[in-house]
């Protein structure tokens, strides 16, 4: 009789789960209500690379990408620390996107066709113009990459990188080994140990790798850039509402940046007359509400996190240790790449 | 059953109930049950389908056949960036079988040494076994392996101050490189001798055996063996005038090329997997050493044996009963263990096949679900292979 009644209980414990499993798959699109009834968005990270997204000493993350998903949270709750940032490898960071265990993903993630269709994601606005690059020992005394034939590439598993490199050496009828890791870290270690002649990522990751190695000065950036990568925040498909937050947030931090908005003087421009920044700012219209946000959510942006600029010389530029130059990353009106749509 | 259809037979009692008769009772639980594990398998699959339709996307099998596009450090088979997605699949099932096959080897090799080893009298031998079996016992492997590829990494010479080995290989941190050996023209008999002198052999065996259970005399048979083997392909090959050219290794503007290459990633992974498997399966050996009663070692002694042929003919048939089962598991394991190849860079079936391609395509599903089905179907037949072996090592009771 026992084990009748443990055998009902375990019967309707599995009906009640099945039922259960089917309810939760109904209800999932409106990812900022999601968001806002939480009261944090859940942002994909990288947590080891300098520059990008990596936890300081007091476990404060830091980063142009955790500086984005930041200023989403400012402009939704007009407080920038209301981010849970999840770090995900290279390799994991889709999975975790598709599956909603995140909202949004800014972990430098180069935006090519077959994630955009295949994968189910929607890139929004391009935060960092990168290419790829190759780090070697200065003791090997190369000028080119295509001096690298016949060498030994650590490369980072599940990234645009290890398909680059092969492409590479396979269009310059190069001889390749490449040893192939699950994470950035180990992959370093194990070019800084010689297992590897070079190590090949993003040229901005290069430079913060470089800083991390045993001897830096030993190791050299090679020149030459194979690809392009424009790294970008993802969401998922299915979500117009959200995607058009995510893109909104650097195109907002873009417009301040070339309006003369920073975060020091985004008070004062608030009683600007410039009709421009006056849209921006939400001192003239209802462009925010429009984004199912209040009309102030680039002033809040600005306020807490500053322009892109700002954002950019503190974690990648002048005010970091990488030193990185603009480059394609200035303003379009300075002769980079950067250009956001207006708000009217 | 037997007693209600008596009792039916002498005197007709009133009909019970259906849903009070244990047995219908019990079956409609069992349908119950099933119908519910049923209902949620189908819930969960067409759950699945149903959001990767309306995330858009990508599902089914078709990648199989899309060109890859990375490269990959070892293969058995050909391979080049332009294979597929398929052909990466096998590369990688390959590498795990590579690892795991030799693993077991080296591992039952070492284990059953350190086991015996460990039932020394001799004082020093048995504790020494002790103090491996205890200290690699309780280290989590994910660190050994970590610890066996640095120690290879750093231990060994970079590649421009590379060992030279005798007979032409060499060793560095980037592995170890060997002279291939390869068949020229007219090789190929001396590979028809090999198997001549293989089959003599094992005949031979047949027969001593079947002379000492009719006469009851044995034949040192070991030198007559090795000959049988050794001297037809040997003489094969002088009569021809050695057919055999090798494929040195020599070292190139980065690396050595040419040769067979063992990556250090491959000594590491599988060194790491043979030394920790190999303290179980000692513990498994020792475990079934004792359960063999101290009466059996006496009888023989008592019979004139030595310790070595009691050890081999009278213990270890005995104690193979107690050790077979639980070393399936071991083996097990360690196939199992091999997925940690992750961390170290060997590309095997998770690296390449659920890391890489999973990563290029999307499609965690299908490929995580096809990868899972690869570890059931080697684990299923690795125990079944040793469920056929234990029965003919199993007591047989009559």
């Amino acid at each position: 009789m026992k084990s009748v009644i443990v055998r009902f209980v375990l019967a309707s414990a599995v009906l009640a789960a099945a039922i259960g499993v089917v309810a939760s798959s109904v209800a999932s699109a409106q990812t900022l209500e999601a968001v806002k009834s939480r009261g944090v968005v859940n942002c994909g990270a990288n947590g080891t690379l300098a520059g990008f997204g990596l936890p300081d000493a007091q476990g404060r993350w830091t980063g142009l990408d955790v500086d984005f998903c930041r200023a989403l949270a400012a402009a939704i709750f007009n407080d920038p620390s209301k981010v849970k940032f999840v770090p995900l490898t290279a390799k994991d960071r889709f999975t975790a996107l598709q599956s909603g265990e995140i909202d949004v993903l800014a972990r430098n993630t180069t935006w090519t066709s077959s994630r955009d269709t295949a994968l189910g994601l929607n890139f929004g606005a391009v935060n960092y113009f990168d290419g790829q690059g190759f780090m070697v020992r200065k003791s090997l005394k190369l000028n080119s990459a295509l001096e690298l034939n016949d060498a030994a590439v650590c490369v980072q598993q599940g990234t645009t990188t290890e398909l680059n490199l092969a492409d590479y050496f396979r269009s310059n009828k190069m001889k390749l080994k490449t040893v192939t890791f699950a994470t950035a870290d180990e992959a370093v270690k194990a070019y800084d140990a010689g297992r590897c002649d070079s190590y090949t990522t993003d040229a901005s990751a290069l430079a913060g790798e470089r800083l991390r190695l045993a001897q830096p000065d030993d190791h050299a950036i090679l020149t030459e850039i194979i690809s392009k990568e424009p790294l970008a925040p993802a969401v998922r498909h299915g979500d117009d509402q959200w995607f058009d937050i995510v893109k909104w947030v650097h195109f907002a931090m873009v417009n301040a940046e070339e309006l003369g908005i920073t975060k020091a003087n985004v008070d004062d421009q608030m009683k600007s007359d410039n009709p421009d920044i006056k849209r921006l700012l939400g001192t003239e219209g209802k462009f925010g509400e429009a984004f199912g946000l209040t009309n102030d959510w680039a002033y809040r942006i600005v306020k807490h996190v500053g322009n892109y600029g700002e954002v950019f010389e503190r974690n990648v530029g002048q005010g970091s240790p990488l030193k990185i130059a603009r480059g394609l990353n200035a303003l379009w009106n300075k002769g980079g790449l950067q250009y956001a749509p207006p708000v009217r | 059953m037997a007693r209600n259809a008596t009792a039916a037979a002498e005197a007709p009692t009133p009909k019970t109930p259906l849903f009070r008769d244990p047995r219908v009772r019990g079956i409609a639980y069992q349908v119950l049950l099933c119908a519910a594990i049923a209902f949620l398998a189908w819930a969960a699959i067409s759950n699945a389908i149903e959001n990767l339709a309306r995330a858009k996307i990508a599902s089914g099998f078709g990648f199989w056949d899309n060109t890859a596009g990375f490269d990959i450090s070892q293969m058995l088979i050909d391979y080049s960036t332009t294979s597929t997605y398929g052909r990466a699949f096998w590369v990688g099932l390959l590498n795990t079988l590579l690892v795991a096959g030799l693993g077991i080897v080296f591992a039952t090799v070492l284990g059953f040494a350190i086991g015996i080893a460990r039932l020394s009298s001799n004082w020093l031998v048995s504790r020494m076994a002790g103090f491996y079996v205890e200290t690699i016992r309780n280290l989590p492997l994910l660190l050994q392996l970590l610890f066996w590829y640095n120690a290879v990494l750093k231990a060994l010479p970079s590649v421009r101050e590379s060992l030279a080995l005798p007979g032409g290989g060499f060793l560095n941190n980037r592995g170890l490189f060997l002279p291939q050996p390869v068949l020229l023209p007219g090789g190929g008999w001396a590979l028809v001798a090999l198997a001549a002198g293989v089959m003599a052999a094992v005949a031979l065996r047949i027969w001593c055996k079947r002379r000492q259970m009719r006469t009851g005399k044995q034949m040192p048979t070991f030198w007559l063996t090795l000959a049988l083997v050794l001297v037809p392909p040997l003489a094969v090959l002088a009569l021809s005038g050695f057919p055999i050219g090798f494929n040195f290794p020599e070292s190139g503007r980065f690396n050595i090329r040419g040769g067979i290459e063992v990556l250090p990633e491959f000594m590491a992974l599988l060194f790491g997997l043979v030394i920790y498997t190999a303290a179980f399966i000692a513990e498994v050996v020792r475990a079934g050493v004792l359960a063999v009663a101290k009466g059996q070692t006496e009888a023989a002694y008592s019979l004139g044996f030595k310790p070595g042929p009691t050890l081999r003919l009278v213990v270890i048939p005995q104690a193979m009963r107690v050790i077979v089962p639980p070393l399936t598991s071991q083996y097990l394991n360690l196939t199992k263990n091999s997925t940690l190849a992750v961390a170290i860079g060997y590309p095997d079936l998770v690296q390449i096949f659920a890391g890489t391609v999973l990563n290029q395509t999307g499609q965690a599903v299908e490929v995580i679900a096809i990868t899972m089905a690869v570890y059931l179907v080697i684990s299923l037949v690795t125990s079944g292979l040793m469920n056929l072996y234990n029965r003919r090592v199993a007591l047989v009771e009559r």
